[in-house]
């Protein structure tokens, strides 16, 4: 395994190309093509803005205003999570072509995904970058200085999702469909539509929050994107951060451990 | 020095699915607790068993072996798509497998970035591919169509750009699954002589073919899998020769099997061979004692009165041997039995020779020779014997019927017997004359090697 993985820089060159291949083929036949990444999110974060501004203005909380802003800083991080393990749980699958046909290493492919996924992230990070400029939201240099940590952590954390998936969902084609359903019901686990400070520290539901490792992940974007003050939440972010690079040597060995039969079963 | 390729004692075992098997989820896998024990494999299939063999550095050795022989799993193995499940594979070198060409294009994107990214994956860098795009867009002769999307390329566009990037990968080992096929004459040339080109540069080449011609030519080493297991292996004439010999073998047992059965159904529609006289009662005209209307639409079956039955037909080879499968321009002989319970003096033999088209190819009959019946009683034989089958390669039926002057049959089978034509020639038509080609002038061919 440590082997197979040590080989993992060598691939470089191919997962940059799969990228960027699977961002051209995204959009290639549309006629805005690459504009669709950037607007995407902000059509998505307008609708949310008219929603909880006209329809149904919820929240009357200061602390979490604008809705729609505050919102927005978790559902990005939150796609690119949900978006990788929905995808990679069908990626040896539909590259089956590959895995049969010709020598290549497999965990490119949930790896490729994750990334291409991050890639859409920094997007919508553009446009989120635009309108917390427009409400002046304060971002200080100290802040943003863990942003490429919880980012790194996110990365680590996914990839070790998506070649478990990835792996589990060659022989039991069921996953696909539980999973949509899962991601949903986690989505709702995870402070992104309200803030993690509705529930008192020493209540349940905090503590089951706690248990998701995203929490921690959603806390500290919205701590640096969003609240004002420094970011409290830095030891959570560095448990996880060991947690991750854990969960992600535990994935790639279950992914090693079943390499072999890909090409039989997909 | 070390071969190229060096399989030892490998075995490959495929899981064989089952409808318990897929229908197993994970819901019952993990009510049954059976989560680890579905993950192996308990009803298998076993693709190679216990093939060895090395290949040195520069050879060139051809699989060959009939459909579901293991000849796709043995190169699956050296190219490492799939583990052995007993057994060693080492390769020493790059590989490159032409096995499934343009795998992994992706079709929304042009044929430009598609020679990156399927190089990148064949274990290129990006500048090779940079260096070496010309000649791989020259090879597949794709120069004008090369910045449009793969999705419009034609499938013989696509599979020789995926031809031409997996050759220009430039491998020490090339692996070749019956890819030939992939283009025109003058591209299947082209590869050849790519081909010949790497044998050169003293490159090893593993071609699995079903192209015997082209292993006698081009292979140095030849290996016949039979049901997974290596049946010969050394020099190509020979082991082609061994081969065709096999083919013919089971050939033979096919079209023995297939006479008895077109037999055996004949003979139960046709009238009981123990009551002959009631046949030819007047009053009693039996469908199968008078011939059809249309004597050549007429399928597989068996008619007359029986007063002469045909008992037995056999195909007899120059060698004596009875069988099915004969060399063009050898000599056939075709033994008819005949029995006669009461003596008959006005009779007629007559065969019939078929192609599969079920063109006559060839009729005569004794009368037509101008032979007249005399006296037939008891058992006897009448034997056809043809100097020279000159005929060309195919599956021929055979007619042989007994019947009066006048045409009434006495025991006809139609199309019951079946037999084929082998020949190294690959002529076109019905009937090979006796020929030979004379040139004068200046004109000369070359010899073949």
């Amino acid at each position: 395994m440590l082997h197979n993985l040590a080989q993992l820089p060598r691939y470089r060159g191919l997962i940059q190309s799969l990228v960027a291949r699977d961002l051209k083929a995204r959009y290639r036949g549309s006629f805005l093509g690459f504009f669709w990444s950037f607007i995407n999110p902000l059509l998505l974060l307008l609708v949310y803005t008219f929603v909880f501004t006209f329809v149904m203005p919820a929240s009357q909380d200061p602390r979490i205003t604008p809705y729609a802003l505050f919102m927005f800083c978790g559902i990005l991080p939150w796609t690119w999570f949900a978006s990788s393990l929905l995808e990679s749980s069908g990626v040896l699958i539909s590259g089956g072509n590959l895995i049969k046909k010709v020598l290549f290493p497999a965990e490119v492919l949930p790896i490729v995904t994750v990334l291409s996924n991050m890639v859409h992230f920094f997007f919508g990070l553009v446009i989120l970058a635009g309108f917390l400029v427009y409400y002046h939201r304060p971002l200080h240099l100290s802040e943003l200085a863990v942003f490429p940590l919880v980012v790194g952590i996110q990365l680590v954390l996914t990839t070790g999702f998506a070649l478990i998936l990835s792996a589990l969902t060659v022989h039991f084609r069921d996953i696909r469909d539980i999973l949509s359903n899962l991601v949903t019901f986690w989505f709702f686990g995870t402070p992104i539509i309200y803030p993690y400070f509705l529930f008192a520290d020493h209540t349940w539901q905090a503590r089951l929050l706690r248990l998701n490792p995203f929490t921690h992940l959603v806390i500290t974007y919205q701590e640096i994107l969003f609240f004002e003050g420094p970011v409290g939440h830095l030891k959570w972010l560095l448990v996880l951060g060991a947690i991750s690079v854990v969960f992600f040597l535990f994935g790639y060995s279950v992914f090693d451990r079943l390499r072999d039969s890909f090409a039989e079963e997909v | 020095m070390t071969p190229a390729i060096a399989v030892t004692r490998a075995s490959k075992t495929y899981r064989r699915y089952s409808h318990r098997k897929q229908f197993a989820t994970l819901k019952s896998a993990l009510l049954t607790r059976s989560l680890i024990s579905n993950l192996r494999p308990d009803e298998t299939f076993t693709a190679l068993t216990d093939v060895s063999l090395t290949v040195p550095k520069g050879r060139t050795l051809g699989v060959i072996g009939r459909n579901g022989s293991g000849k796709s799993t043995l190169l699956k193995l050296v190219a490492g798509i799939t583990k052995p499940t007993t057994g060693t594979v080492r390769v020493d070198g790059r590989v490159s497998a032409l096995i499934e060409l343009g795998a992994g294009f992706h079709p929304e994107i042009s044929g430009r970035e598609n020679v990156f990214i399927n190089g990148i994956m064949l274990g290129l860098s990006k500048r090779e591919v940079t260096r070496r795009f010309d000649d791989i867009v020259e090879f597949a002769e794709m120069r004008e169509f090369i910045d449009a999307p793969v999705k419009t390329y034609s499938s013989g566009m696509y599979m020789r750009l995926g031809f031409a990037v997996a050759i220009h990968v430039d491998p020490e080992v090339l692996l070749v699954d019956e890819v030939l096929a992939v283009g025109d004459e003058g591209f299947t040339h082209k590869c050849l002589d790519k081909f010949a080109d790497f044998k050169r540069r003293g490159k090893t080449i593993l071609l699995v073919t079903h192209s015997l011609g082209l292993v006698e030519r081009f292979c140095d080493e030849a290996l016949w899998l039979d049901g997974g297991r290596i049946k010969g292996s050394g020099d190509p004439k020979r082991i082609v020769g061994a081969y065709l010999t096999d083919i013919e073998h089971r050939e033979e047992q096919e079209l023995a099997a297939g006479d008895s059965r077109a037999r055996e159904s004949a003979s139960a529609a046709a009238v009981s061979p123990d009551e002959p006289a009631a046949a030819v009662l007047p009053d009693t005209p039996v469908e199968s004692v008078t011939a059809p209307a249309d004597m050549f639409r007429a399928t597989e079956g068996r008619w007359g009165s029986r007063e002469v039955e045909i008992t037995d037909v056999t195909l007899v080879s120059g060698d004596g041997q009875a069988g099915h499968v004969f060399q063009s321009g050898e000599p056939l002989e075709i033994h008819i039995q005949l029995r006669a319970p009461l003596p008959v003096d006005d009779f007629v033999v007559g065969v019939g020779l078929f192609n599969a088209e079920g063109i006559c190819c060839y009729g005569t009959n004794t009368s037509i020779e101008d032979l007249s019946g005399e006296r037939l009683l008891g058992d006897a034989e009448a034997v056809f014997a043809i100097d020279a089958l000159d005929l060309v390669e195919g599956t021929y039926k055979l007619d042989v019927g007994v019947h009066k002057e006048d045409g009434f049959p006495y025991d006809y089978h139609r199309l019951l017997y079946t037999f084929r034509v082998k020949s190294r020639a690959k002529d076109v038509g019905i009937y090979r004359p006796t020929h030979t080609w004379r040139f004068s002038g200046d004109i000369t061919f070359k010899t073949p090697p």
